[in-house]
């Protein structure tokens, strides 16, 4: 197992935002986290990441206990996230922001061949290069977000509402992106309100409602699960 | 044109001075949106460190006049730099989680021990610098004349000011500070240290506080615990005419308010100097709240 969540408690001050939930991930999986505004998505992801504490419970990655590093430490750890509303550093450029991404990297042919690679994934950041990225448009905004995050060459990415915002059009191109990574062989979560999408491209998938986890499936369950379809994708 | 000439060579002196210290507010502003009241006492600091360390060690004798110059500035820096740290760990450290306005206060009782720290160990009156380390000739320049000293503070302050300039726009470091001006959880989430980041700026803006200090003993021949008041004020007044938070906006800030004031100490009224730096703030915020090259709205403190 790549990642395992265990009994994971979070609370923001008084606020109890998770109740001990219990998630996993393997090597090369997409799995995608649904549920309601406020269910505690954005904050699983955060955990994982080290931006907020556990009250309780336990976070292994690869074996290691990795729940109290701090957030900068996690990242070499090889997990990144694109986070919710994107968070580019907007008066920087495209380019700086994609330096960023690399700050722990230590081998400079990795990090030349991830930029290549990102790059490719998305030529137009290559051509704007140079440009603040807060002068971006919010799909190009998405594609920096997640540029930025595979930068260090991670191993599990975790992505939080990468179609937020976004026309349909650029929402499809996404999400093929995000098929390229995962065949690439990077290991990701996706946290979607988009949730057909989603569990079309995951191949499991966890619901969430008011800091729990209700629902653990396999994708193609969950599309055809009666309470699914009724709360999330829409009725029918 | 000859009090023109000299009044301008003086103002830009000056507000190298002004731009140095200005930088310290802006930095530490930038990375914890947090005004460090006590930054005019780090200057007043470094301008005492440097004159016990030239008394002391008599480095001008030793090495010349401008390496013993360098040395000095470079322990003064260092010494004020590591002040920096300890105040950042002691008053703001302990706040960062608290409401704004804790860490306010705490600044402003930093600001007190400070200055009666300097007040105790060096007596209330004023110390005169060695005279004659800096020259004091005069330059000819199109008729006119100039002591060379006034370009020597400028080039100085002007140095120190590209050095950082580069260092923030084109090292890995300066690059990670700024983007933790920008975005704090962002910044941890591509693996920066956002602690070290503060840490650095806690250094790096003192330091460079501590070298106007040595600048001012240098120019001027005299200190006064009670300076780091009105430079700090001075200071405080260009990081805002430039766009508190951002780094240019201090040095065009600083150099600005140094001439307009030096100008206007001529043409208007000696009297006057100080409220027209202030007049000229006032008429800068009302054309452009943010500043000259800010971007966001200054917050209240
Ligand atoms: N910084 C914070 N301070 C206090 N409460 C917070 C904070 N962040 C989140 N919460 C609360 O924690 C709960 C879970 O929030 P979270 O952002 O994880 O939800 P989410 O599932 O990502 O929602 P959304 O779909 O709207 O992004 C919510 O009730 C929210 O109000
Ligand atoms: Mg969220």
């Amino acid at each position: 197992m790549m990642l395992e969540v265990k009994n994971l408690h979070v609370k923001y001050g008084n606020v109890r935002a998770l109740h001990g939930i219990d998630l996993c991930v393997r090597e090369g999986e997409i799995v995608t986290l649904l549920g309601a505004n406020g269910a505690g998505k954005s904050t699983t992801l955060n955990a994982v990441c080290g931006l907020v504490r556990p009250a309780a419970g336990e976070i292994i990655f690869n074996g290691e206990l990795i729940h109290r590093l701090p957030a900068f430490q996690i990242v070499e750890k090889k997990i990144t996230q694109a986070p919710e509303g994107r968070r580019v550093f907007d008066t920087l450029t495209v380019q700086e922001n994609l330096d960023l991404g690399a700050f722990t990297a230590k081998n400079q042919q990795r990090v030349k061949k991830s930029q290549e690679w990102i790059f490719e994934l998305f030529p137009r950041l290559f051509e704007r290069r140079d440009q603040l990225a807060g002068t971006l448009s919010g799909g190009e905004q998405q594609m920096l977000a997640i540029g930025r995050a595979l930068m260090s060459n991670p191993r599990l990415l975790l992505l939080d509402e990468p179609s937020l915002g976004l026309a349909p059009v650029l929402v499809r191109q996404i999400f093929k992106t995000i098929r390229q990574i995962n065949q690439a062989g990077v290991t990701v979560i996706l946290v979607e309100q988009n949730a057909r999408l989603a569990l079309k491209l995951a191949s499991r998938g966890y619901v969430m409602e008011v800091g729990n986890i209700v629902m653990a499936d396999s994708a193609s369950a969950l599309l055809e699960n009666p309470e699914v379809v009724q709360a999330y994708l829409g009725g029918t | 044109m000859e009090v023109f000439f000299t009044q301008l060579t003086n103002g830009l002196a000056v507000g190298g001075i002004y731009a140095l210290i200005a930088l310290g507010y802006t930095m530490v502003y930038g990375v914890l949106k947090l005004i460090n009241f006590a930054h005019g006492d780090l200057f007043t600091i470094g301008a005492y460190l440097g004159l016990s360390l030239l008394t002391s060690l008599a480095l001008t004798d030793h090495v010349g006049a401008a390496a013993g110059i360098v040395i000095l500035a470079v322990m003064v820096m260092g010494l004020v730099g590591v002040i920096g740290i300890l105040l950042d760990r002691a008053a703001y450290k302990p706040l960062r989680t608290s409401p704004r306005l804790s860490a306010v206060v705490s600044a402003l009782g930093a600001s007190i021990v400070f200055s009666n720290t300097v007040m105790l160990v060096y007596g209330p009156n004023p110390r005169v610098y060695p005279q004659g380390i800096l020259p004091t000739q005069v330059f000819e320049v199109f008729g006119l004349s100039v002591p060379v000293m006034r370009f020597v503070i400028l080039a100085a302050s002007v140095i120190l000011m590209i050095g950082l300039y580069v260092f923030i726009q084109r090292t890995k470091i300066g690059t990670a500070i700024r983007a933790a001006a920008i975005d704090q959880d962002a910044a941890r989430l591509m693996g920066i240290n956002v602690d070290r980041v503060i840490m650095l700026v806690f250094f790096i803006g003192p330091a460079l506080g501590g070298a106007a200090g040595v600048m001012v003993g240098l120019y001027y021949g005299q200190i006064k615990f009670t300076m780091g008041w009105i430079y700090g004020l001075k200071a405080f007044t260009a990081a805002i005419l430039g766009g508190i938070g951002n780094i240019p906006g201090a040095m065009v800030g600083g150099l600005l308010l140094g001439v307009i004031e030096s100008l206007g100490a001529a043409y208007i009224s000696m009297a006057w100097k100080d409220a027209i730096a202030f007049f000229v703030l006032i008429l800068i915020l009302i054309a452009r709240p943010t500043g000259l090259l800010g971007e966001r709205v200054a917050e209240k403190v």
